[in-house]
């Protein structure tokens, strides 16, 4: 049998999930926003929630999510997002109600919503994608960049005297009685990517559930910002981003075994 | 003893030329176009040693364009 | 429920008047001297009843965005503040007069500027009617000057709201937010079903069944062009609503030779003012706009073609007289008298105003 001859719709493993539309995604090539936006999409066709999904997207470069997952949307100012869902899940109890943001949205100037949306146990599932820079804006610092690290706004390396230091806002929000899972994770190889998919579908469950805020943090690069080719910006995240934000769960009061929920996860969807 | 046989396909009007399949992929199938350009001027991907793909679909879950369909097929 | 009469303050009629609405959620912040309303919705608990979401936000920020999330669900939902809190909360307004979307935000207002005071102001009236945030738009303004029209203006508020798809703001005073009054309360009415916002309010997002397209609540566009067609259909609506809506009322207006126009609270103490000029034969009447936007331009114009003279009286520095001189045009003086820092004219004082401007009818002259 030739190379040519598998290609048959039987033999799919793995393709472009439906719910992410044909249009082309504005980010730079090899940004983790795609292949978390794909994650969501999935998942979302999994778990049968297109008639109860309502994303919030973020100031950022994320803000433009609404045009590639093809589910109901809200674009909140910058920061808002959690204070946006908390009244959306509370008045449609029955949707599933998540928000998307950056360490810029979430940890800076959001992180009063952050902390008190979670600090209430809203039903929501937050998605924090953490690549330590303003992406948008052009690669400014963010709370969560890292000591030494050089952007548009510490051109010598951020500074702990001058700025300081980075934030693990993620830790923060494990010791709030009203996140039921917290989570790190990232999506630089297909394992980690698999697990990030278990996570979020982890998180969007529990907000089905009514069980809490769940965090899934998704330690991310930002290779334009982070001047690198997107292989070497990986490289980069896992010898110094994942030291300060290393890979794990942080808090799961939902399903204490952390490995239990990672097994039978679909991780070829149309197998 | 059952073989193992995958394919890719690849949209290539869509690929960016990230290079993150081709870091990603664990039997060296791919490589990126050393000179040709898709539409918007990207060295896409392309399936350097077909015969080498196995079907694991790490190229596929790695990129952020979905642009990869991964096909699979045991053979006895 | 049924319709009842009660006693009680603005801000408590607020309140009741919200649950009797049939709203869906209300999202506050404590501030003097509007707190009674978030006080009042905890204590009646309409979760338990209507099913209305009452929710006590960690800032004016997130109580504003929550009202920008629940009416992006096309739900009924409300915040209220007073002047320092709505100025935290101008951004969001912006955010969801450019969304196209109804709610209803209550200023009772307190002297500023600054964290100022807790007494009764009317200073926010350049910030209510002139935008407040950025952009290009306007609110629906209603200044209600007695505890009744507190309560009638929240139904009314929703109803134009939503008629026009536009936030709509009750821009009371601490006087009408802390009297007490007798009111006449409506009758409950049910709260929407999802399926009549779904009718209503096709735009909603609700989540996305497979018969039609996503739903999208953005107030960003970044295409030029679209984003000039964005503005020119929200200032449709707002010719549409200045046509329509302008509301106001007339006291003594068919004879006078002198005209007072005064909002809110100040209105009624211009009203005593009145009669007592009257007693003394100055023939004096009264405009008080109920809607500050749109203004009632066209009423003042028409009177300043009858009178020798306008004043306005109000709790600020002079801010609605600029709206009173466009609309008046040069055809006669237009002056003002107002008090600050918490201080509320009595009705003595407009009458001394009166005299000081209009020297012709003083009668010691």
């Amino acid at each position: 049998m030739s190379y040519e001859d598998i290609k048959k719709p039987e033999n799919i493993v793995y393709q472009r999930p439906a719910l992410l539309n044909g249009n082309h995604m504005h980010y730079c090539p090899g940004c983790s926003h795609g292949v978390v936006h794909k994650l969501i999409a999935e998942i979302v066709e999994e778990m049968g929630l297109q008639d109860k999904t309502i994303g919030i997207a973020p100031v950022g470069c994320a803000v433009f999510a609404y045009n590639y997952v093809d589910i109901d949307w809200i674009e909140a100012a910058h920061g808002r997002a959690p204070a946006v869902a908390t009244a959306v899940k509370r008045l449609n109890p029955d949707r599933m109600v998540f928000t998307y943001q950056g360490d810029g949205d979430l940890a800076a100037i959001g992180t009063g919503e952050t902390i008190h949306a979670a600090n209430r146990g809203e039903n929501i599932a937050i998605i924090f994608i953490n690549n330590g820079i303003y992406g948008m804006t052009g690669g400014q610092m963010s709370p969560t960049t890292l000591e030494g690290m050089k952007t548009s706004t510490s051109p010598y390396g951020r500074r702990i005297d001058l700025n300081g230091y980075p934030l693990p806002i993620t830790n923060l929000l494990v010791g709030l009685d009203g996140t039921c899972y917290v989570t790190r994770q990232s999506v630089h190889t297909a394992a980690a990517v698999r697990k990030t998919k278990a996570a979020i579908k982890q998180a969007f469950k529990n907000a089905m559930e009514g069980r809490g805020t769940s965090v899934v943090e998704v330690v991310s690069t930002c290779n334009s910002g982070w001047k690198m080719t997107p292989v070497q910006a990986n490289d980069w995240m896992v010898e110094h981003m994942f030291k300060k934000y290393p890979i794990g769960d942080l808090k799961n009061t939902v399903n204490p075994a952390p490995a239990a929920h990672a097994k039978g996860v679909e991780t070829h969807p149309k197998q | 003893m059952p073989k193992v046989i995958g394919a890719v396909d690849i949209n290539i009007e869509r690929c960016k030329g990230c290079d993150l399949c081709v870091a990603a992929c664990p039997a060296d199938v791919l490589l990126l176009q050393p000179k040709e350009v898709n539409d918007r001027g990207y060295h896409f991907a392309y399936t350097a040693n077909p015969d080498k793909c196995i079907g694991c679909a790490a190229c596929a879950l790695v990129c952020p364009d979905a642009c990869i369909t991964v096909y699979r097929k045991k053979i006895d | 429920m049924d319709e009842e009469i009660r006693l009680m303050k603005g801000n408590e009629a607020i309140a009741h008047a919200a649950i009797r609405y049939g709203v869906d959620g209300y999202f506050g912040y404590p501030i003097t001297p509007q707190s009674e309303i978030l006080e009042t919705l905890e204590e009646l608990m309409p979760w338990e009843t209507t099913g209305m979401v009452v929710l006590q936000a960690e800032s004016e920020l997130a109580a504003i965005n929550m009202v920008y999330g629940g009416a992006s669900t096309g739900k009924a939902v409300m915040t209220s503040s007073s002047s320092p809190g709505v100025s935290l909360k101008q951004e969001g307004i912006s955010y969801i007069a450019a969304g196209e979307l109804p709610a209803l935000i209550i200023n009772v207002m307190r002297g500023g500027p600054g964290l100022g005071t807790i007494q009764p102001s009317q200073a926010d009236y350049f910030q209510a009617t002139k935008g407040g945030g950025h952009g290009d738009y306007h609110l629906i303004v209603l200044a209600p000057s007695s505890v009744q029209e507190m309560a009638d203006f929240v139904c009314l508020g929703f109803d134009l709201a939503f008629k026009y798809r536009t936030p709509a703001m009750i821009l009371a005073d601490g006087i009408v937010g802390q009297m007490m009054e007798k009111v006449r309360l409506p009758k409950q009415r049910a709260r929407r079903t999802d399926a009549e916002i779904a009718e209503q309010c096709p735009w909603a997002v609700t989540g996305r069944p497979a018969t039609r397209k996503p739903n999208i609540m953005t107030t960003l566009e970044l295409e030029s062009s679209t984003m000039e067609e964005n503005n020119r259909r929200l200032q449709a609506t707002y010719e549409r609503i200045r046509s329509n809506e302008v509301r106001y009322q007339e006291y003594y207006t068919d004879d006078c030779d002198y005209l007072i126009v005064a909002f809110g609270s100040i209105a009624r103490i211009c009203l005593k003012a009145i009669e007592e000029a009257r007693a003394a034969g100055i023939k004096v009447g009264l405009i008080r706009p109920i809607t500050l936007w749109p203004f009632p331009t066209e009423a003042i114009a028409s009177m300043a073609q009858r009178v020798k003279g306008i004043l306005t009286v109000e709790i600020n520095a002079g801010q609605m007289v600029e709206d009173v001189r466009l609309a008046v045009n040069g055809k006669v003086p237009v002056y003002y008298y107002g008090r600050m820092g918490g201080i509320v004219p009595n009705p003595s004082e407009v009458i001394d105003a009166l005299y000081r401007d209009f020297p012709e009818i003083n009668p010691e002259r």
